[in-house]
């Protein structure tokens, strides 16, 4: 019966002696004897290897996948970012030029400073959805679920769709923004292909698309804070405004370097509004490029994927960065229950 | 008498904020039914003078908007499913199984969320061309099967069961397989639940590695093809208004019917992911 179990296979009998050997007991059949030692240790062992490749049957398809498509790429993006391609594909080792290239590059200069903006100006929608949570998360407020889920229609809309229509709204002439301005009397500007308002345009519809993400996130942190804290506060005299800096912002700090740190990382990555909003010929897209237009132009239209490559891999560097430093200074500001 | 006052000032914060969210959805709706002329009218004119129709039949007229929908719809299922497959075997075996390498290997899955994904697209884009799937709907999908966000989620799910369950079932002559379909899977529906809603969200409006991969209209997705309908008509904005609204329906509406699961998802993804 040993001989026939020790076979790769895990057969059904033999699984539940095994069951009940790593169990530690006699298992439920309790006729059986206490097993000697060398047993014991021969079972286990057999266990071990069955459960290693019990795990690789589980594994294989994600390592596989995950290896194929997003490890071994990683390395691949190193690698070419120190080539060159030549306009039919074939590609040279050229070292460090076009990190060389880089550093002299004004298109990626204006390319990094816009996609900062973009990260900064996204940072000014976490006060307003804080707003907006706190607001919301009181307690015997109605119509939570309706406003909260209105809020958070955008964040769920295609962001093609969502720079479509605001293309239209943002209209010179016709568009509804100018419209209502002109009612209060001022002269709206032709937002998207003004070189001056291009960028807080776009970054103002990625700000709208994405505070009902973090007003969610923001309201279940409030939740999770008990009542009884906010009672205790109130008997020692605390007002509403000593109460939100004393209780409410320590103890919501997780979540709000949570959403601040996703909030880099996403808006490090503006691509979509940038694409669709401000288009192809549009007069003001050199004000407004993010990096991952640049990358995008640069591996995909220009096929220039050496130099794009190199791009993607300078972005990673600073995604690191800034991810980095903000978890340094989290000692400073984030306080864990 | 002050709460009052607090709670009309609370809700008209709150009716501006939904103003502001919904006005530009309910803006596309009502453009949608204007002609061009209307539409470009200045000063603006809210309700149409009269409904058209049309613009919803042009959409079909100037790109495949059938085929596209067809690609969206196979393109979220694919990776939807594939996902919850995939990602929850991987979690099982990172929560509940030990094998030499584990945390070597899950260290690696981790780095992998450190890194933009459109650092991978050069590559990724070379091996389906290696592979001949280019301008496939295969294509569409085949990177986004895995992923490893949602073999962390389902981890997290997953290392929280209690390990009693696990015993008695191998006590019942229980193998891995049975008790990861058995008793793992149907205590982890929250986390499937939510890893199931928000892969579809992400890979219906994913944008940037179907414009790479995919650049024949028939086989294209809704986003892509959305993109290529504003490059072709810059200005027919009823037409575009029609498409974009359609392409958006299927999503709202997932989002209404789940939309509680959908905010717990995503509450939840902030606080254990």
């Amino acid at each position: 019966m040993t001989t026939a179990g020790a076979g790769a296979r895990p057969l059904a009998p033999a699984a539940s002696a095994l069951g009940g050997g790593s169990g530690g007991g006699g298992g439920s059949s309790g006729a059986t004897g206490t097993p000697s030692a060398r047993e014991t240790r021969r079972r286990r062992r057999r266990h071990r290897s069955t459960e290693a490749a019990w795990a690789a049957f589980f594994l294989a398809p994600t390592a596989l996948g995950l290896g194929v498509f997003y490890l071994w790429p990683v390395l691949q993006t190193f690698y070419y970012s120190f080539t060159t391609w030549g306009p039919f594909g074939g590609h040279t080792f050229t070292g460090l030029a076009n990190y060389r290239a880089l550093l002299h590059d004004p298109d990626l200069r204006s390319a990094f400073v816009n996609t900062l903006w973009y990260c900064l100006l996204g940072l000014a929608g976490i006060p307003i959805a804080l707003v907006l949570a706190a607001v919301l998360a009181r307690p015997g407020r109605r119509g939570v679920g309706f406003y909260r889920a209105l809020l958070f229609l955008p964040v769920v809309t295609m962001p093609v769709a969502v720079a479509i229509v605001w293309r239209w709204l943002y209209a010179g002439d016709y568009g509804l923004i100018n419209t209502l301005l002109g009612k209060i009397g001022i002269h709206g500007p032709y937002w998207i292909s003004d070189q001056h308002t291009a960028l807080i345009a776009v970054a103002v519809v990625g700000l709208w698309s994405g505070v009902g993400y973090t007003m969610v996130i923001l309201m279940a942190g409030l939740e999770s804070i008990p009542r009884q804290y906010y009672e205790a506060a109130q008997i020692d005299g605390a007002g509403p405004v000593r109460q939100f800096f004393a209780l409410t912002l320590p103890l919501l700090s997780p979540s709000l370097f949570f959403v601040t740190v996703l909030s880099v990382i996403g808006t490090l990555q503006t691509f979509d509004l940038v694409y669709v909003l401000i288009g192809q010929t549009n007069p003001a897209l050199p004000q407004t490029r993010s990096v991952v237009y640049l990358f995008y132009q640069d591996a995909f239209v220009d096929n220039n994927r050496g130099y794009a490559a190199a791009i993607a891999f300078v972005l990673l560097l600073v995604t690191v960065a800034l991810t980095g430093f903000q978890f340094r200074l989290q000692k400073r500001w984030v306080h864990y229950a | 008498m002050r709460s009052r006052r607090g709670s009309i000032g609370a809700h008209t914060f709150l009716i501006a904020a939904s103003i502001a969210m919904a006005g530009p959805f309910l803006w596309e709706l009502l453009t949608s039914f204007k002609t061009l002329t209307e539409a470009t009218r200045v000063p603006p004119t809210w309700l149409p003078p009269q409904w058209h129709g049309s613009n919803y039949r042009s959409v079909f007229d100037t790109v495949p908007f059938g085929d596209m929908l067809v690609n969206s719809v196979l393109n979220t299922l694919a990776r939807t499913a594939a996902q919850l497959l995939f990602c929850s075997m991987a979690a099982y075996a990172f929560a509940r199984l030990r094998f030499p390498g584990r945390s070597l290997l899950f260290g690696l899955f981790l780095s992998i969320l450190l890194v933009p994904s459109q650092l991978l697209v050069i590559p990724q884009y070379q091996i389906v061309q290696s592979l001949h799937l280019l301008n496939s709907r295969t294509a569409l999908f085949l990177p986004g099967m895995f992923s490893a966000f949602g073999t962390f989620l389902l981890r997290q799910f997953f290392l929280a069961m209690p390990a009693e369950l696990e015993e008695a079932a191998r006590l019942d002559g229980a193998g891995p397989l049975r008790i990861y379909w058995s008793v793992m899977l149907p205590l982890a529906r929250p986390g499937l639940i939510a890893l199931g809603i928000l892969t579809m969200i992400w890979s219906w409006n994913d944008l940037l590695w179907p414009l790479v991969v995919n650049t024949d209209p028939h086989k294209m997705p809704l986003s892509a093809g959305l993109a290529s309908l504003q490059g072709q008509f810059m200005t027919d904005y009823p037409v575009l208004m029609a498409g974009a609204l359609m392409a958006t329906v299927p999503v709202i509406v997932v989002f209404v019917v789940l939309q509680r699961r959908v905010i717990e998802g995503i509450a939840l993804t902030g606080t254990k992911g």
